[in-house]
């Protein structure tokens, strides 16, 4: 195992970088963090929506709610592969097409969280903001979402675990992610498949673990400071 | 590009290919269930054991499980694992179906993690005065677990339980990765010798969907039943 990690510890955190394209489990990371980046708007947007007085609005992004956490995220990518490029008019690429379809997706996933978050704040927040003059997306912004985010926090460290997690599935597609990678040296080596997908289960380990520990510091926190504060 | 058409799929090779991957599929997520669910009790009841060892063994399953992606388990069960058995073993695996029993180990060990800490969830909300009752009646552990606690708590857990049933439908499609012939495999197959992907894509979709629509809807009666 030592020598699997002498010979391709370079390959496996950054691909052929600098020679070529990056890759490995520094892809693996940028991508998540893209992802949940970018799609946070998109789910705060589609969360307040599905939240909204107007049946017009709330209507159809619960139906789309509903159709994309009914199939599988590999469906969702299969999509963007074969269809970004005819909506676009340009090649996307694997990259791009893994990043567009884990926003929708995440999004869609984003919004229930956001949702959730949004119900967890008092009515009489929402009835305080109404009757001192402000209207309801002023009301949304200014008290109800502040107070939102605070109780989202966790989720969204558990959210970006997942992302992680689903970045693997951009192997199907081609992209030169930590698992491709992976996958790659196991080819080269041969002899020593139980090696190299171990290391690759353990290296996601880390990841994720310190990062759901991160999640539940946070979540203890919270519940203190809720218990102060009533 | 032609019109939209359904119809070719509904007849022939491409429809016997997408019914047969759909049927895996199912298969898949039945025989799953049927191994996740007692190894998630068993997980559920280290985690609650009166032993700090068996603690630690029941969270240290659900947390190295928990946190690799399921495509990672897929490779490694797949590729990995199989070079541990003993050579007798491995060439009678190597002669059977080798693809659905390493998508099956893998897809089991994944959802019993999940599903372990929706039972123990289960487990904490019954009262306490409960179990105190049990062992004063002269139970054991075990035995005021299975007859007092467990069918109380599994009740209290569907409504997650099948949550995570419905991420299970979902994560069949992963198999795919490791060559099994499931519906996802299917729809590439047809996809690839029929360069329709659009109606490919759209019988695809519409039947996980409506898998999921059930197992939700299912979910959502249970809820309304147990509250």
């Amino acid at each position: 195992m030592l020598e699997l990690l002498h010979d391709y510890w370079l390959y496996f955190l950054v691909g052929r970088y600098p020679e070529g394209p990056l890759g490995g489990l520094a892809l693996t990371v940028l991508l998540a963090s893209l992802a949940l980046v970018l799609s946070l708007p998109f789910g705060l947007l589609l969360g307040l929506a599905r939240l909204s007085p107007w049946r017009l609005l709330r209507w159809p992004v619960a139906a789309l709610i509903h159709v994309v956490r009914g199939i599988p995220l590999l469906l969702v990518i299969f999509w963007a592969y074969f269809f970004l490029p005819s909506i676009t008019g340009h090649e996307s690429g694997q990259f791009g097409t893994m990043l567009a379809a884990l926003v929708i997706f995440d999004g869609i996933y984003l919004a229930e969280i956001v949702r959730a978050g949004v119900q967890a704040v008092p009515t009489g927040q929402v009835e305080a903001a109404r009757s001192l003059g402000l209207n309801y997306l002023d009301s949304m912004r200014q008290v109800v979402l502040p107070q939102a985010l605070r109780h989202m926090l966790p989720s969204l460290v558990n959210q970006f675990v997942s992302t992680i997690k689903e970045t693997s599935l951009g192997t199907i597609i081609g992209l030169a992610e930590v698992s491709f990678i992976a996958s790659q040296v196991n080819g080269l080596v041969l002899t020593k498949p139980v090696q190299v997908y171990f290391l690759l289960g353990m290296t996601y380990f880390v990841l994720c673990f310190s990062l759901s520990r991160a999640a539940f510091w946070l979540e203890r926190r919270q519940a203190r400071l809720l218990k102060a504060a009533a | 590009m032609r019109m939209f058409d359904l119809n070719f799929l509904l007849a022939g090779d491409y429809r016997d290919w997408l019914l047969s991957g759909l049927l895996l599929s199912l298969q898949l997520l039945a025989i799953t269930l049927l191994l996740s669910l007692p190894l998630a009790c068993g997980v559920a009841m280290l985690r609650l054991a009166p032993s700090r060892l068996l603690n630690g063994l029941g969270a240290a399953y659900v947390e190295l499980i928990r946190n690799v992606p399921l495509l990672a388990h897929f490779l490694f069960w797949y590729f990995g694992a199989p070079e541990l058995l003993p050579d007798t073993w491995k060439e009678r695996l190597y002669a059977g179906n080798i693809e659905a029993v390493s998508a099956i180990t893998a897809l089991t060990l994944y959802t019993a993690a999940y599903m372990a800490e929706d039972i123990r969830s289960g487990i904490r909300a019954i009262p306490a005065q409960q179990f105190e009752a049990g062992r004063a009646l002269g139970f054991s552990f075990l035995a005021t677990m299975r007859l007092c606690i467990v069918p109380q708590a599994l009740r209290l857990a569907a409504p997650p339980l099948l949550s995570q049933t419905l991420n299970l439908w979902q994560n069949t499609s992963i198999a795919t990765v490791i060559g099994v012939a499931e519906l996802m495999y299917q729809t590439q197959r047809v996809e690839a010798a029929s360069f329709r992907s659009v109606e490919a894509f759209v019988f695809a979709s519409a039947a996980y969907l409506v898998v999921s629509l059930v197992i939700a809807g299912l979910a959502a009666w249970l809820q309304k039943k147990v509250s």
